[in-house]
């Protein structure tokens, strides 16, 4: 008689307990890409990206479906409503591209998306994003510390903020024929927020590149700030030595200070910023100080009165 | 044949109310289909107020609109739609404010209370609901005839304010593209200037006899 012995597992066999835990997150992503494969018109032109590692940094909170994301999205450059810039932005070309990094540095450097994309390791940040609106997301990035890239090309003395700017090409861009804001977009962090390690530039979503409504092909992510002072589709980073301007705060400087940190005390002029809805919920949270991530960063604005700098 | 558009007879003015009970039911019937099949977005609460304010601003401005066209185009008969518009207008203000009150704040008085004093879009939005309630109630033939022609028309006469309070209130929402609000702000403004224009010509004949040579 055969008696078959089982088959003993060896521990390369096993699934990683990350891995399979992210295994919904799979489906879920397939069937979001599935169905907007169906979608006319709605061509999907991002790519999986491959070797990712995880960080301490992401939450473990539940992710805002890939669906959500993707079509629920402030980018006036493609239109004011939240539904325009995934109608919109599909027609952005984001190869080639280049991001000029210049300034104050000592060694400015013209980077081609591609290699950039390749220059240093990509981690998976889980990110909590409150926007400056009263809604929030939990938003899977895929990116690497800007602080990597601020290391490289060695800021002087003098580089103190740093500005980003988004791509002006109103033939690309149709949102940017009306000039509800001043184009090009620009956003600016001081030097220490931007070497902050939360502070993030995104090449991906959800383990593929990102789609062109949430920024595409580079963007800023900076978790504790509003929204908008994440810059999308960024062509240059300065280095400068005066607080730049950015485009919220010349189209409304009462409403959209330079710091813009998620702050649930200071409200906005017109609305409170004490609540927040997370999208897919139904019942209001409330808003926490610096979006939840003030052990990490409230140390930057030690003796600061937040309610002057908004 | 008698000009059905002129002078319809009371059998055409039913049919013309019916359907018009229909084709203001729509919008709701938009709203429910889109409920029902995941058509809401990722913001429901959010497109379910915009979409019920939208259709009380639309409410608004066209009852407005009813007397305007009534005197460029001579059908008098159009008077006879305008209750059925204002309670339109009404019923998805009633909606509106549900929405807000139950779906976005889930009945926090406290935090309903502050928004409608801190925050004017909010003040100017909840006083023009508030306006609305008076001339609801007061919108039968009987209310009518106990306060009085007169009397009645004056209260009425608050459409006009609700109507540049609901304007503003869409106006002090939007954060800075006001391309909508704006569209809005044109139609009232020219549904009001027509009024004062009538006005201007009604005097004329008025003023006219004095210099009448005696």
């Amino acid at each position: 008689m055969l008696i078959k012995k089982a088959d003993v597992l060896k521990a390369a066999d096993v699934t990683p307990y990350e891995i399979y835990l992210q295994r919904r997150d799979f489906l879920r992503a397939g069937s979001a890409l599935a169905v907007s494969a169906l979608l006319p018109g709605v061509a999907e032109a991002t790519t999986r990206l491959s070797g990712i590692v995880s960080s301490p940094y992401s939450t473990s909170e539940e992710k805002t479906p890939y669906k959500d994301v993707t079509t629920y999205n402030n980018y006036y450059e493609f239109g004011t409503d939240k539904s325009d810039p995934a109608e919109n932005a599909q027609g952005l070309r984001t190869r080639p591209w280049t991001i000029s990094v210049e300034g104050a540095v000592k060694r400015p450097k013209v980077w081609d998306i591609d290699a950039l994309l390749k220059a240093f390791p990509i981690e998976e940040r889980i990110y909590r994003l409150r926007c400056v609106e009263g809604w929030s997301m939990v938003i899977p990035w895929e990116g690497f510390a800007l602080a990597n890239l601020i290391r490289q090309v060695e800021p002087t003395g003098s580089a103190r903020y740093v500005e980003f700017t988004t791509l002006h090409d109103p033939a690309q861009m149709p949102g940017q024929r009306s000039s509800v804001l001043n184009w090009p977009y620009t956003e600016g962090l001081r030097l220490d927020e931007a070497m902050h390690p939360l502070t993030i530039l995104a090449v991906g979503l959800y383990g593929q590149t990102l789609p062109n409504q949430n920024g595409a092909p580079v963007r800023l992510v900076v978790p504790w700030k509003y929204g908008f002072k994440s810059a999308k589709s960024i062509v240059r980073i300065r280095f400068v030595e005066q607080q730049p301007k950015t485009a919220w705060g010349r189209a409304a400087p009462s409403e959209y200070g330079f710091y813009s940190n998620v702050n649930p005390q200071v409200d906005h002029p017109r609305w409170s910023q004490a609540r927040e809805r997370r999208i897919g919920e139904f019942f209001k949270r409330k808003t926490e100080m610096f979006n939840g991530y003030g052990e990490q960063v409230a140390q930057l604005y030690q003796g600061m009165d937040l309610r002057k700098n908004f | 044949m008698r000009n059905v558009l002129l002078n319809p007879s009371a059998r055409q003015i039913i049919i013309a109310k019916a359907t018009l009970f229909i084709v203001g039911l729509l919008p709701l019937a938009r709203l429910v289909w889109l409920g029902v099949n995941d058509g809401l977005g990722a913001n429901p609460i959010e497109f379910i107020t915009h979409f019920t304010g939208t259709w009380t601003l639309v409410g608004l401005l066209t009852t407005l609109s009813i007397t305007p066209l009534r005197k460029i185009s001579g059908w008098n008969w159009l008077i006879r739609l305008r209750r059925m518009l204002g309670l339109f207008a009404f019923f998805y203000a009633c909606l509106h404010f549900t929405t807000y009150i139950w779906l976005d704040q889930f009945f926090d008085m406290q935090m309903v209370v502050k928004d409608v004093i801190k925050r004017p879009f909010i003040t100017v939005g909840f006083l023009a609901f508030v306006l609305l309630i008076p001339l609801a109630l007061t919108s039968t033939n009987a209310m009518m005839k106990r306060l009085g022609g007169k009397k009645w028309q004056r209260l009425h006469r608050l459409i006009y304010a609700i109507a540049v309070l609901g304007v503003v209130h869409y106006w002090w929402l939007v954060k800075k593209d006001i391309t909508q609000p704006l569209i809005y702000a044109l139609v009232l403004a020219v549904l009001l200037g027509i009024r004062l224009v009538f006005k201007a010509q009604i005097r004329i004949p008025v003023v006219m006899p004095k210099h009448n040579p005696e």
